[in-house]
């Protein structure tokens, strides 16, 4: 028996418009959780298509397993919010399908955010209620029962450590306060999909852990879990599978092992030098020990077993091709290795 | 942290959307009672000053006949269920859409996403409807017996009332779709002042026959038809439109507040 997938998308694609000169500031100033357009849109970002409209997705083919806890992985721009903002029914795809929880996101929108929790990008509660009144509310907007809704309140309340917090009003909790809420609010009507957009983005490293315990948690629970990060740790700890997307394409999918496997073998030694890296490369190459070497602007990358070994060689070169070395920095296999060799660009 | 324990929900099948909108008109009115006397002063404090100044003071100081109230009044009752309304939708709209993104839990609800719009313009009709009828006593209080003011005709200013909020309401929603927070002054300025000063409160539409020009430019606010409506069920020994033409005016607004609003919201709710 083939489980059914929790989501599944096809050929899914979304162009913005080209901005305009004049175009509203609002849209352009902030990014905007939940529905974040213009995280995708930010210049240099996404792919731009002849008449400089904005390819945020360009046709993405995913398969998530129900029960899977999955990650999203990519710079800011690559796409990821994009990609949420569609599964969870507040984008509309340019072209393509994507199916949630068994019903169609575009055909079917109340049907699958009746399925589906969401914890926005930037915690957005509603802030003329208490934390609890945002729960319970929360729920009514979900058809569940005030008595019900009330006791799950208080128990998601207490598991996130807001037990002493819920009559307050949500403006006088701290931001990992409100962040922690917006993750009860999305399981207050017990989703079988949980999206987070980048949830830890703006927490404090205690924090953060304590959420991934949680995330672990639910996910040992049998829920879905749908996480975006371009935290490499934060991906590998926590995802059985990851995709990395740049620019709006899939660049890769696999377990993070799997990934890990797949990183150019040895070291990654970024030497950044005074000027143009590129007349430094052959000799870089030809240093004994060095895998593989390649030049971006004035960044030199060396892969190698043992660095150690190579790193006076490789200073000799550049300093033979007339070039200053301003600094070096090591980096052992990792999907960030991975990331750089696929992207030519580092993740953060 | 600790532990969850959390049990499986019994949920709905599926989910019945008047359940869903009772639960949104709730949380708006949760919030409305909570702030309450702040909701009440701004509703009412302005009218008051007003018709203390135009509809008592002056009358005595004699600079202004004493019917001029019978006038007035039926005009601020209008002003107020207008502001009223067109503020409840339109602010708190602009700034969800423009930065808080508040609404977002809203837009998550398994309901069709216009039911959400729905329901705010039907609090906005709540809110303009207990303005009016808030300010109504006020101002009689304040400017003493009013010659000709009847309210026999309770049913006709109950209909003017609520078909005036509905018009401003989705007015609101129109207006709170398209501007930006840094709009909201400019909205102050440009439209809501412009709408009252022309919008026959303050006069009747057959006085307006010294500009003809004008009387004719008024008749596309929304105002001027509340406001004869009003003078209608209020006073009618006023001259005042006939109720038929107020009710038809406003039905217009409303169809057509109604079909562009709810197109914009949608735009706007989707990313």
């Amino acid at each position: 028996m083939t489980p059914v997938p929790a989501i599944r998308t096809a050929a899914l694609r979304k162009v913005y418009p080209a901005p305009k000169a004049r175009r509203p500031s609002y849209s352009s100033a902030f990014p905007i959780s939940g529905g974040a357009v213009w995280t995708g849109a930010a210049p240099g970002a996404g792919g731009r298509g002849p008449n400089g409209e904005i390819v945020a997705l360009e046709g993405l083919d995913l398969e998530i397993r129900a029960g899977e806890f999955f990650g999203l992985l990519g710079p800011n721009g690559a796409g990821k919010t994009t990609t949420i903002s569609i599964l969870t029914t507040r984008g509309e795809p340019t072209s393509g399908q994507a199916v949630v929880a068994g019903a169609d996101v575009v055909r079917e929108s109340a049907a699958v955010r009746q399925r589906i929790g969401v914890v926005p990008q930037r915690p957005n509660p509603d802030r003329s209620l208490t934390a609890w009144e945002n729960l319970v509310f929360h729920a009514s907007y979900f058809g569940i029962t005030h008595a019900a809704a009330a006791a799950r309140a208080d128990r998601l309340l207490a598991a996130f450590g807001l037990a002493d917090r819920g009559g307050s009003k949500v403006g006088e909790l701290s931001g990992g306060q409100q962040q922690r809420l917006m993750i009860a609010r999305a399981l207050m009507h017990d989703p079988e999909v949980l999206f987070l957009d980048e949830p830890t983005v703006g927490l404090d490293p205690q924090t953060r852990l304590a959420l991934w315990d949680v995330l672990r948690d639910l996910h040992a629970r049998g829920h879905t879990i749908v996480l975006t990060t371009h935290y490499m740790e934060e991906a590998d700890r926590l995802c059985e599978r990851i995709a990395i997307l740049d620019r709006g394409r899939l660049l890769a999918l696999d377990t993070p092992a799997g990934l890990k496997a797949r990183a150019p073998g040895g070291t990654l030694v970024e030497i950044t030098l005074d000027a143009d890296a590129g007349v430094a490369s052959a000799g870089a190459a030809a240093v004994p020990g060095v895998l593989r070497a390649e030049a971006q602007r004035q960044l030199l990358r060396v892969y190698a077993e043992r660095p150690g070994e190579v790193i006076a060689g490789l200073v000799r070169e550049c300093e033979r091709a007339g070039r200053a070395v301003l600094n070096i920095h090591l980096a052992p296999p990792s999907l960030e290795t991975l990331f750089i060799s696929l992207t030519g660009r580092s993740l953060e | 942290m600790t532990a969850l324990h959390l049990e499986p929900l019994e949920r709905p099948a599926r989910v019945s959307e008047a359940l869903v909108f009772w639960a949104l008109l709730r949380r708006d009115l949760r919030v409305a009672r909570r702030e309450l006397p702040a909701v009440l002063v701004r509703v009412a404090l302005q009218p008051i000053l007003f018709v203390t100044v135009f509809g008592a003071l002056l009358p005595r100081m004699g600079f202004v006949q004493r019917s001029y109230g019978a006038a007035l009044l039926p005009g601020i009752l209008a002003i107020s269920l207008a502001m009223s309304s067109i503020q409840s939708v339109a602010l708190p709209m602009v700034a969800d859409f423009g930065w808080t993104r508040e609404i977002e839990d809203r837009l998550l609800a398994p309901v069709p996403i216009s039911l959400v719009a729905l329901e705010k313009v039907i609090f906005g009709v709540v809110q303009g409807t207990i303005a009016a009828l808030f300010v109504l006593p006020i101002a009689r209080l304040i400017m003493g017996p009013i010659a000709g003011l009847t309210v026999a005709h309770a049913g006709e200013v109950l209909t003017v009332t609520i078909l005036g909020a509905a018009s401003f309401s989705l007015l609101g929603l129109l207006i709170g779709t398209a501007i930006s927070p840094q709009q909201i002054g400019l909205m102050f300025s440009v439209i809501i002042a412009p709408m009252i000063f022309f919008g026959c409160a303050y006069y009747p539409w057959k006085g307006l026959a010294v500009a003809p020009a004008l009387q004719y430019a008024v008749l596309v606010n929304p105002l001027v038809y509340v406001s004869e409506g009003m003078r209608g069920a209020l006073t009618p020994a006023l001259p005042h439109m006939g109720l038929p033409v107020v009710m038809l005016a406003l039905a217009v607004i409303c169809a057509l507040c109604w079909y562009f609003g709810f197109r914009a919201f949608v735009r706007r709710a989707m990313s």
